[in-house]
């Protein structure tokens, strides 16, 4: 029954969308951390999603494939009181986009009400295919 | 017996090759919105109408040779010849791109909703169908 299938490929997208929500507020949260536990300031987290195939017609869910750390270069405030101001007096801040985070986040909601949706409208298609007959 | 289940099979057939693909489509529409985000996802479809008369030619095929004769399923990989492969009539189509983005993937939400809420009333329109059918068939068997 190929519409049960639409629960696990919509739960899996509710659960990566959920997965990158967490992202984006812990990114949001560590905005100005300049300091970890290994004395570096914090490194922006992304996710990756993959498509898993899960038959052979091409029906796939979504996971997350892994989390990486953005890349992208720290931002240098000029603060030359901070107690970990370097010797130009500038300080390694985390590379948090903060505009590209809330954008991030919005899009991950919408994505996930979408999931939620095809799950509700796959419901009520097999709650009314039982009454067959009735 | 054959000869009643032949009648009936060919009612409630049509609309029931019809649930099925419409069926499997929305689980291709759900995998589509659940992989809005995946970086190289390609968007996929069928095309129903194709889909139905594959389902349909091969339902007529069987029903010419007789319901009796059943090839013996012995491999997953074996066709079951009384339904017709309980696989997919249709082939999975890639979506046309109609904007591209920078990561590859090409689902468009307002196609993939407007395809899915489309597909979830044509499904819902066959089942009242086929209950109707059942309905008219009882009464035409019941005696009141």
């Amino acid at each position: 029954m190929s519409l049960f299938n639409v629960f696990n490929i919509a739960g899996s997208g509710m659960s990566a969308n959920s997965h990158r929500l967490n992202t984006v507020a812990s990114n949001l949260a560590n905005v100005d951390s300049v300091t970890s536990s290994d004395g570096k300031p914090y490194k922006s987290k992304q996710v990756i999603f993959r498509a898993v195939p899960i038959n052979n017609l091409g029906v796939s869910t979504v996971k997350v494939d892994k989390v990486i750390e953005d890349p992208s270069p720290p931002n240098l405030v000029y603060n030359p009181t901070h107690p970990l101001a370097d010797a130009k007096g500038y300080v390694t801040m985390p590379n948090v986009n903060v505009t590209e985070e809330m954008v991030n986040m919005i899009s991950a909601s919408r994505a996930y009400q979408n999931n939620v949706e095809t799950m509700n409208a796959a419901k009520s298609m097999l709650l009314k295919t039982l009454t067959i007959g009735s | 017996m054959g000869y009643i289940m032949d009648k009936l099979d060919a009612l409630l057939g049509f609309h029931q090759n019809a649930l099925r693909i419409r069926g499997q489509r929305q689980e291709l529409l759900a995998a589509n919105i659940a992989n809005a985000d995946t970086p190289k996802y390609k968007a996929k479809d069928i095309d129903f109408a194709d889909a139905m008369q594959n389902a349909m030619s091969s339902q007529n095929a069987n029903s010419k040779i007789g319901n009796n004769l059943q090839a013996v399923v012995t491999q997953p990989g074996h066709i079951n010849t009384l339904t017709g492969g309980q696989n997919i009539s249709g082939k999975t189509l890639f979506r046309p791109i109609v904007q591209g983005s920078v990561d590859g993937n090409t689902v468009d939400m307002d196609v993939e909703r407007n395809q899915f809420v489309d597909n979830a009333i044509r499904y819902e329109a066959s089942l009242t169908i086929i209950n109707n059918q059942i309905k008219g068939m009882l009464s035409a068997i019941q005696n009141n």
